[in-house]
């Protein structure tokens, strides 16, 4: 399969490569959680446990969260969905599964000879300067893992301008295909400025330039300029591909279009846009003139705007829907929930007068988890979910499934909540010892963690036993309108056997569907 | 505060940390109303349109434009007033009161020293008196770390060869907790301390048992150690600029920029004295880099702010008269 070109393979590779990462990143939130349940920093060193933290943003966020959606899910149904038989390049998108495999290993050598210390944000001067861990590893194993995201970027977009099916106008595609394309978008224009940023670090820390030292006139502050340019966007990388998943669930189990198709399409590219725009507000208190701080703050607020389209446009489907209670349709409706208290949070963050007392404090760990974990991860656990039957062909357990999602959303919700409270009570980001007052707090938060590290391990359980024991799917399981139901499952070698052609709206159910096959043992428990 | 001994809220001890309070609350109310809002919709259709047949569709309804535009412009306008709101609460947490008292921070890997203008030095320690407006101005002689009172609502990043400031007023007697809140390395949870709120009586009894010497005192004697006297003559024909009544203003510079003579300005003078010469003078001056400590050079600026502008030759025509 290593050698294999076509996207459902690389799909295939890519969700192997993505649950290891995942799997390291979870250990050392673990970790960190445990560390966290007492005041003293008594389980691990001081140095030992900076490197934990810095080890798991970096693993769940450039080898978890940037290529989950779009790599995973992205490369086997996108191309089912425009009616194509691949994407556009297909090497290229091979090429993109090495680089990503290269990148994680030059990352994974400088783990397992003690990783880097630095904080995923590498500040400067405490990156270039005074840290001594392998930084130049890590980094060097981001760079090259930017350029998978960036040749994914653009064969997505080539891929959706010139492979549609015959039919298959701009707007009868799925609200998948657009926040596809738009995450591709920022793929392509913001991760350069991420790879350019590294070289740059890299070049201060072996050379001494001196770029970001104050000492012969550089700025610190460029450096934080620079790397949050690409972050900031990077992390609409990491929700918009979820935000197309939840559109797809929402129409698949209402079997409606969704409400404010055009708007919830253009909303996706407008987040796109903003989000270069709003970079200064991880700056507030950082040395940023306050003028810069009130745009900063002012253009975040537009961003707000295409998010809360999206929630509502996706409520408004709900109105006079045929709602099915499946899995994925718990999943989307917690989704939806967590998103608003993320985004809110978020506008919290934007608004300068609070950021001042809440910035580099828990509050801002709850507010990027709530949308990172509550948001994103849970959108490709639900993609999952919704989209396994077609990938694999087989059902898993109604049961199972309904309690994992119970358990993953009263798990995170008892992990992180507490710390939207130890932030505003002041308890600093990337402390592992504190003031015992903060303590009852934390244990909340490490008993809501093992909870939601339950709600990962069961899917796990039940997607492998339904390789081998689940029912078979047929084509169309859920009664969806999609191109991708209308192959078999799982699709054969180039997707279709006929290219299909499209002659209405998306989700535009004509048919009284029937689902092949009674999807799961649900009516049994009157779920 | 606690709420049955479960911490809930921080305390509440400056003049502006209330108005940070009002603004969380207020984005908090309409936090609140949004989700319970779009929970209670969500639940309601969730239950009254569950599917009742196998085959059954849900009813086609393509879009509103009316409805797009309500609910685009509403949280537009909500969010903007939080912007405008957040916004004036920015200016008067980051306005100092003209006459606020200056205290130097200096950050270092993994401590706060800090410096009272009466001379007192502490370590990890800030005592203050109540009720009085007091200026924090703050560099790092390493790497970024953050000066973060929560009980006040402040912070601000203390940057290595910049000053930053921040101010405040306490209200409350008591003791809070100082973090640094920018990681900073292996020690950065251990550089923490306390901010000792006192009234101004038992704060001279303080003071006094603490060491004489002043800023001010300190940086004379560096001002003459290092010789600056002899270029920067109050005579105004020394190869250097008088520096007396400087503070603040703005003067031209060689090459036709201007400048605002503020403290970094003046720290740049003293670290990188090439980067801008003043008009009329010539590159004569060396580098102290290395030479004088991050507490020298703030020692040295308290001094110089502290000479006044009228120069030894005005005071000499008017003491002959």
């Amino acid at each position: 399969m290593a050698a294999d070109h076509r996207s459902q393979g690389i799909a295939i590779l890519y969700l192997l490569s993505v649950t290891v990462f995942f799997s390291i990143g979870g250990l050392y939130a673990t970790l960190i959680r445990l560390e966290l349940l007492t005041p003293k920093g008594d389980l691990f060193q001081p140095d030992t446990y900076n490197r934990l933290f810095t080890m798991h943003g970096v693993m769940m966020i450039f080898f978890f969260l940037i290529p989950a959606v779009p790599a995973v899910i992205g490369n086997f149904i996108l191309p089912l969905m425009l009616g194509a038989k691949d994407v556009a390049f297909p090497k290229l998108n091979l090429a993109s599964w090495y680089l990503y495999m290269i990148g994680a290993t030059f990352t994974l050598y400088s783990l397992v000879h003690g990783g880097v210390d630095t904080g995923w944000t590498f500040y400067t001067p405490l990156s270039t300067t005074h840290s001594n861990t392998y930084t130049t590893a890590t980094a060097l194993g981001i760079f090259v893992n930017g350029f998978s995201g960036i040749f994914t970027g653009v064969n997505f977009i080539v891929t959706i301008h010139r492979m549609r099916a015959p039919g298959l106008t701009w707007f009868r595609l799925p609200l998948f295909v657009w926040a596809s394309y738009a995450t591709s978008l920022i793929q392509v224009l913001a991760t350069p400025v991420l790879a350019i940023t590294l070289v740059l670090l890299f070049l201060e820390r072996t050379f001494g330039i001196g770029f970001f030292n104050p000492a012969v006139g550089g700025d610190p502050i460029l450096f934080q300029h620079l790397f949050w340019f690409y972050s900031h966007p990077a992390v609409y990388i990491m929700i918009l591909p979820s935000l197309g998943v939840i559109s797809e669930i929402i129409a698949a189990f209402t079997r409606k279009p969704i409400f404010g198709y055009k708007f919830v399409a253009f909303s996706s590219i407008a987040i796109a846009v903003f989000g270069f725009l709003v970079w200064g507000h991880h700056m507030f208190v950082s040395g940023e003139s306050p003028y810069a701080a009130m745009v900063f703050s002012a253009l975040t607020m537009l961003v707000a705007v295409p998010s809360a389209v999206k929630v509502f446009n996706w409520m408004a489907t709900l109105y006079r829907g045929s709602i099915e209670y499946s899995t994925p349709m718990f999943y989307a409706l917690g989704f939806i929930g967590l998103f608003v208290i993320g985004g809110l949070t978020g506008l919290m963050l934007g608004t300068l007068g609070i950021d001042i007392h809440v910035h580099d404090t828990y509050f801002v760990v709850a507010h990027f988890h709530y949308i990172m974990v509550g948001g994103a991860l849970m959108a490709y656990l639900w993609a999952l979910h919704f989209w396994w039957p077609k990938i694999t062909g087989r059902l898993y357990s109604g049961f199972w499934s309904h309690l994992s999602a119970l358990l993953v959303f009263v798990g995170f919700n008892l992990t992180f909540f507490p710390q939207f409270i130890l932030g505003y009570l002041g308890m600093p980001r990337r402390y592992h010892a504190y003031p015992p007052e903060f303590q009852v707090l934390h244990v909340l938060s490490t008993a809501g963690a093992s909870v939601l590290a339950l709600g990962y391990i069961v899917p796990l359980i039940y997607f492998l036993w339904s390789l081998k024991y689940g029912a078979y799917a047929g084509r169309n399981p859920w009664g969806a309108v999609g191109l991708e139901w209308e192959t078999t499952s799982p699709p054969p070698v180039h997707n279709f056997e006929v290219m299909p052609t499209v002659d209405h709206e998306a989700y535009e159910h004509r048919v009284p569907p029937v689902a092949e096959q009674e999807p799961y043992r649900v009516v049994k428990y009157g779920l | 505060m606690k709420l049955f001994d479960f911490p809930f809220f921080p305390e509440t001890a400056s003049t502006t940390a209330g108005s940070v309070d009002a603004l969380f609350f207020f984005a908090l109310a309409v936090s609140a109303l949004f989700s319970l809002l779009i929970a209670a919709f969500i639940f309601i259709f969730f239950v009254k349109y569950r599917r009742q047949h196998a085959g059954d569709v849900g009813h086609a309804i393509h879009g509103s434009l009316v409805l797009e535009i309500v609910w685009s412009v509403i949280p537009l306008a909500i969010s903007l007033v939080l912007f405008g709101w957040g916004a004036k609460v920015f200016l008067e947490v980051s306005t100092p009161p003209k006459d606020a008292r200056e205290y130097y921070v200096t950050g270092k890997q993994w401590m706060w020293k800090i410096q009272h203008p009466e001379g007192n030095r502490e370590i990890n320690e800030l005592h203050v008196p109540i009720g009085v407006a007091i200026k924090m101005i703050m560099t790092s002689e390493d790497v970024i770390h953050s000066f973060y009172i929560p009980a006040f609502r402040i912070k601000q990043d203390v940057l290595p060869g910049r000053y930053t400031s921040v101010w405040f007023e306490a209200t409350k007697l008591g003791t809070f907790h100082l973090f640094c809140a920018e990681y900073c390395g292996v020690e950065h949870s251990q550089m923490i301390g306390k901010v000792v709120v006192m009234a101004p009586e038992d704060y001279q009894i303080w003071l006094a048992g603490g060491v004489a010497k002043s800023p001010v005192a300190a940086g004379e004697e560096l001002f003459s150690q290092y010789a600056c006297n002899t270029c920067h003559l109050d005579s105004r024909e020394g190869r250097g600029p008088w520096l007396g009544g400087i503070a603040g203003t703005p003067v031209a510079l060689v090459g036709g920029g201007k400048a605002v003579r503020d403290d970094n300005y003046l720290r740049e003078s003293i670290m990188l004295p090439n980067n801008k010469i003043v008009d009329g003078y010539q590159p004569l001056m060396p580098t102290f880099q290395g030479q004088i400590s991050e507490e020298g050079v703030l020692q040295l600026i308290s001094y110089i702010k502290s000479l006044d502008g009228a120069g030894a030759a005005e005071r000499a025509r008017t003491d002959s008269r």
